[in-house]
């Protein structure tokens, strides 16, 4: 080992973010290297989420990129990677189950709104009228047109595909542990191997691990890991093709129903701050429970539906519960997306492109500012 | 699996064989032709095979096809990577309906 590898650019993680970032920076004709600490391409929060495509229910700073996103990446990205994502935008509805939860979706709407993205408020009964196995117990809904979904493993993978086409050079199994400046740039990646990779850029798109890695040139961003649960059905006839969340303390389990006929459902047990391992990501024996009784409050008819398996994941849960993305000025040459707080999936692409831009020193195509590493002020 | 694999390395052209079209995931009906062009691009684990085709996805989670993936798999690298890991286990060990497993509180 002890190699010496050079490159317009580095990108540590190789998930949605890094592959994305790899692939529009390759597109512009830069040389990218890909460092991945895991052995197997994209294995965090790229390959375990739930695959939603929304712009409805985020925290103002990020819904413009939501927004950029669904509106200029997403409807051609099949044809931009040559891969079937499994794009649809088929509409969000996210339920209350309480009168007290009504309002919340009604500052949804108007919080949407300022930003130009439409939401329509549903009773309960016109959400039957959408959906007929809509559940009893719902008492309202809103719903959002732009919202959808998409498969995170073929797009995470088409990406890396497709970046790989275009000269990208992938290294998986060697966990960089430290970033080194040169003359005032970062500009060197260290290996737990040994191993040195040289860039004029160097961008941390590997979620919690980014906190670390920007640890050593001084610069820190408040994330903290959180784990997350997810659980697969045997396919089924299709039943409807929307995105389902909710509101309000019976709002743990999001999903929707995949190309392929299976389900696809989330959700937490409240027992995820506290996880068998600090590592390896396992499920918790209370989360599946709790995911199947949330699913079957949306939707009862899907009671007898069978569970084939169950996964959990790290999401990087940032403070304010948006990314941290951009350069960072302090340290010239780093750049940073990471802490997407498990709203990084629809993200991913646009955040490369944008990357890229920045990299090549053009105006990027959505203002990275709101989202920059330094709004972290002291709170007391 | 944590094994180091600098990926730059050539497996070199997609040979097309007899048996390509041999279903080899029966939940899924993925061919052995399909796993070895996927290999040749780039999804060079189990855990990405698996993902980019849906091998070992279906009913019985690879119980019945895991180890001929991966045989095809390893060959395709021409045993350029040795450390082949196998898909990863995961609960329930049969299909369990929603209704049973969200009794788990009563």
């Amino acid at each position: 080992m002890g190699n010496i590898k050079c490159a317009d650019m580095i990108v540590i993680g190789s998930g949605i973010v890094g592959s994305s970032t790899a692939y529009y920076a390759a597109k512009k004709g830069m040389s990218v290297i890909v460092l991945d600490k895991d052995g197997v391409i994209g294995n965090g929060a790229s390959s375990r989420c739930g695959g939603g495509v929304r712009v409805s229910g985020r925290l103002e700073p990020e819904i413009p990129l939501a927004k950029y996103a669904v509106e200029n990446i997403w409807p051609t990205l099949s044809e931009e990677l040559e891969i079937d994502t499994e794009y649809h935008r088929s509409g969000n509805m996210r339920f209350a189950f309480t009168e007290e939860d009504l309002p919340k979706l009604a500052a949804i709407k108007e919080m949407n709104a300022g930003y130009g993205v439409n939401i329509e408020l549903l009773t309960a009964e016109q959400a039957r009228e959408r959906c007929p196995y809509v559940g009893e117990t719902v008492t309202g809904a809103a719903w959002c047109d732009i919202d959808g979904s998409a498969n995170p493993l073929k797009t995470t993978l088409g990406m890396y595909r497709a970046a790989r086409k275009r000269g990208v050079q992938y290294v998986t199994g060697d966990a960089a542990v430290e970033i080194q400046v040169v003359r005032g740039k970062a500009r060197r990646v260290i290996t737990a191997r040994g191993n040195i990779y040289e860039g004029e850029h160097i961008v941390l798109a590997n979620g919690y691990g980014a906190r670390a890695l920007a640890n050593t040139v001084g610069v820190d961003f408040p994330f903290r890991q959180k784990l997350i649960e997810m659980f697969v059905t045997e396919p089924t006839k299709p039943m409807f093709q929307f995105m389902v969340g909710a509101v309000g303390a019976a709002g743990g389990a999001y999903g929707h129903q995949t190309e392929h006929g299976s389900f696809l459902w989330g959700g937490d047990s409240g027992y995820e701050h506290h996880p068998i391992f600090e590592e390896d990501a396992k499920c918790i024996q209370q989360t599946a429970p709790a995911i199947s009784r949330g699913t079957m409050a949306f939707f009862p008819a899907l009671a007898e539906l069978k569970v084939i398996r169950t996964w959990a994941g790290w999401i990087d849960l940032c403070y304010d519960l948006y990314p941290v993305i951009g350069p960072v000025e302090e340290v010239p040459g780093l750049m940073v997306a990471a802490g997407y707080s498990a709203h990084g999936f629809c993200l991913g692409p646009v955040t490369g492109k944008l990357l890229a831009e920045v990299a090549a020193g053009e105006t990027p195509c959505v203002d990275w500012k709101p989202l920059a590493y330094d709004r972290f002020k002291s709170i007391f | 699996m944590k094994d180091y694999l600098d990926r730059t390395f050539d497996l070199g052209p997609y040979v097309p064989e007899e048996d390509d079209d041999l279903i080899i995931c029966r939940c899924e009906e993925i061919t052995k032709g399909e796993i070895r062009q996927a290999v040749h691009e780039g999804m060079f684990t189990m855990t990405e095979v698996k993902r980019y085709l849906r091998t070992g996805m279906g009913l019985c989670q690879g119980q019945t096809c895991g180890r001929l993936v991966k045989n095809i798999v390893q060959n395709e690298l021409n045993k350029k990577i040795s450390a082949e890991a196998e898909n990863t286990a995961r609960a329930p060990m049969r299909p369990i309906p929603m209704d049973v497993y969200g009794k788990e509180a009563e």
